[in-house]
């Protein structure tokens, strides 16, 4: 159940911020929305939140289609949007209560009390939002979207501008809210997905990229380390090299020969040796160190050269 | 609709807009009637309102757009919209909301003109010789013209993100539907054809018959069509949205 989106897109004009996507969230899980900047996160988030209606497609949350019931899909969504709106002039809890009373939430005060507690607004709770620092704006933001007790939560890049300190706070309290319910969170650090997601879903320019679990992404991610190196003689079988330990693949690119490596292995030394063996003249040799980062890249780089 | 209608109430008398636009209004009306020698009652050897009610919808000319700008321009300059949109909120409740209390906030500075009601009477003489009758139609006109300038200027507000624009705006709409289509109609071209039925499209047309003391319900339903109209652009505009 949760979060279905099947083929959603979004035209402006001639321009497609979202293409034909589709994926799926579940309860208990946290979902990182990953893309560059412009890659249509935000244009997503806004349609599964009712706020932009879809060009194509659509999407259920928790079982209502965001086109025919909008206001049951409202109902069960939580929304921090990424600039954090907030009514600068109001009080901390003046404002708590507004939304509190939006959503027609029983017992009003004991609910707001938990809030405050849940997201560390105990000593701001008495100000007014307009005085308030970015970190605590943003645990205003997050305190208005938990207050009804969603079962879904979208956060649209929820920890921008943070320091250190308040972004492990708001990223624990992410992680808690996970447990049981269904989180989207939008982010382009990919380190931070890397911490806080349990699957990843990167888009770029509005397609989807990948849609896959951290650990697969990982994996992907050490399996790509490879070394390049070029050789004075251009005119050899690429067989010839099947006898190197934990190689798992050699191929040619160019000039270069390509050496896949297993795990975290150096077999540096050992090209090296092995080329002196066999009388092969080494040019050049170099390690590629795949990251995450590397792994975003190169997936959301190629539309972007385009 | 009452979260965003007490909200708004408390947002007008939590900032200075809501003193400032009662105070505006009944020192303006206060001076008109009672020591601008030309137009105050005590030199006018007649015991009646009526230069409360010529003045006052010139006073709400500048006053409403000025209530009425901030509705939805502020909150799209800021982007509270997206606040409010993506709560399990309508359209609708969000501008009913938002119109009654900003129509409430109106009829606040309206109801201490009252004190100057009695003043009238008790000057009275003998006391309370005054067209009652026609002071309760005239009130009557001028509640109902509240609510119009205000369903015309939130239409304003609609219209851009910036304030100014949202009170230039509004003030001239309501310039114009009040006052121009009498001018209008005395148009050489129009004379003895149509006249008449352009000056009705007016509200200065309504409202002058109202405060005559002839509550019509035609004019009753006149001002409850233009307040539907303008709330019903009101949602157009804020549902087209892209």
């Amino acid at each position: 159940m949760s979060v279905i989106v099947q083929g959603l897109s979004k035209h402006f004009g001639t321009q497609k911020a979202v293409d034909n996507l589709s994926f799926e969230a579940h309860p208990g899980q946290i979902l990182g929305f990953l893309g560059p900047n412009g890659a249509g996160k935000t244009t997503t988030m806004k349609m599964l939140c009712c706020y932009t209606e879809p060009t194509e497609g659509t999407a259920s949350v928790e079982g209502y289609d965001i086109k025919t019931s909008p206001l049951l899909v409202r109902k069960q969504i939580g929304y921090l949007p990424e600039h954090n709106p907030l009514y600068e002039e109001m009080y901390v809890k003046e404002f708590l209560q507004f939304v509190a009373s939006i959503h027609r939430i029983e017992n009003k005060v004991a609910r707001i009390t938990d809030i405050i507690e849940m997201t560390g607004l105990g000593k701001e709770q008495n100000k007014i939002i307009g005085t308030l620092s970015k970190g605590y704006r943003q645990r205003v933001g997050l305190a208005q979207a938990i207050i009804h007790d969603p079962k879904v939560l979208i956060l649209d890049e929820p920890t921008s501008g943070l320091d250190m300190n308040q972004l492990l706070d708001i990223r624990s309290l992410i992680k808690e809210l996970g447990k049981e319910k269904t989180v989207i969170f939008s982010s382009h650090i990919m380190q931070e997905v890397q911490a806080l997601c349990d699957r990843v879903v990167i888009i770029n320019n509005g397609n989807l990229v990948a849609d896959e679990s951290i650990d697969t992404l990982r994996n992907r991610m050490e399996g790509n380390r490879s070394v390049r190196v070029e050789f004075a003689q251009k005119n050899f079988s690429t067989t010839m090299f099947n006898g190197l330990k934990n190689v798992i693949d050699v191929r040619k690119e160019g000039e270069e020969i390509i050496f896949t490596i297993k795990g975290n292995e150096d077999i540096r030394a050992e090209i090296f040796n092995f080329a002196v063996a066999n009388q092969l003249t080494l040019l050049e040799m170099k390690t590629d160190k795949a990251n995450v980062e590397d792994i975003f890249r190169k997936l959301t780089k190629s539309t972007i050269d385009v | 609709m009452f979260s965003i209608y007490f909200k708004e109430i408390n947002a007008f008398f939590s900032s200075l807009i809501g003193y400032l636009v009662i105070g505006v209004f009944l020192v303006s009306i206060g001076l008109f009637m009672w020591v601008f020698s030309d137009t105050s009652v005590l030199d006018y050897n007649f015991a009646t309102m009526d230069q409360l009610f010529s003045i006052a919808p010139l006073v709400f000319l500048f006053l409403i757009p000025a209530v009425t700008m901030r509705s939805f321009a502020e909150e799209k300059a800021k982007g509270t919209i997206e606040f409010l949109y993506t709560k399990p909120l309508t359209t609708f409740e969000i501008i009913l909301g938002k119109y009654f209390a900003n129509f409430t906030l109106v009829i606040f500075a309206l109801l201490p003109t009252l004190v100057y009601y009695y003043s009238v009477y008790q000057l009275g003489s003998p006391v309370g010789n005054l067209d009652s009758g026609a002071i309760i139609g005239s009130y009557i006109g001028l509640f109902f013209l509240a609510g119009a300038f205000v369903a015309i200027g939130m239409l304003a507000s609609t219209l851009t993100n910036n304030q100014i624009i949202a009170f230039i705006l509004g003030a001239f709409l309501c310039f114009f539907f009040h006052w121009a289509f009498s001018y209008i109609a005395r148009m050489p071209v129009f004379t003895t054809t149509f006249d008449l039925f352009i000056q009705k499209i007016g509200i200065n047309y309504h409202y002058t018959s109202i405060s005559k003391g002839l509550v019509d319900s035609r004019d009753i339903i006149y001002f409850i069509s233009i307040i539907f109209v303008f709330l019903y652009a009101t949602v157009s505009v804020l549902e087209r949205r892209s």
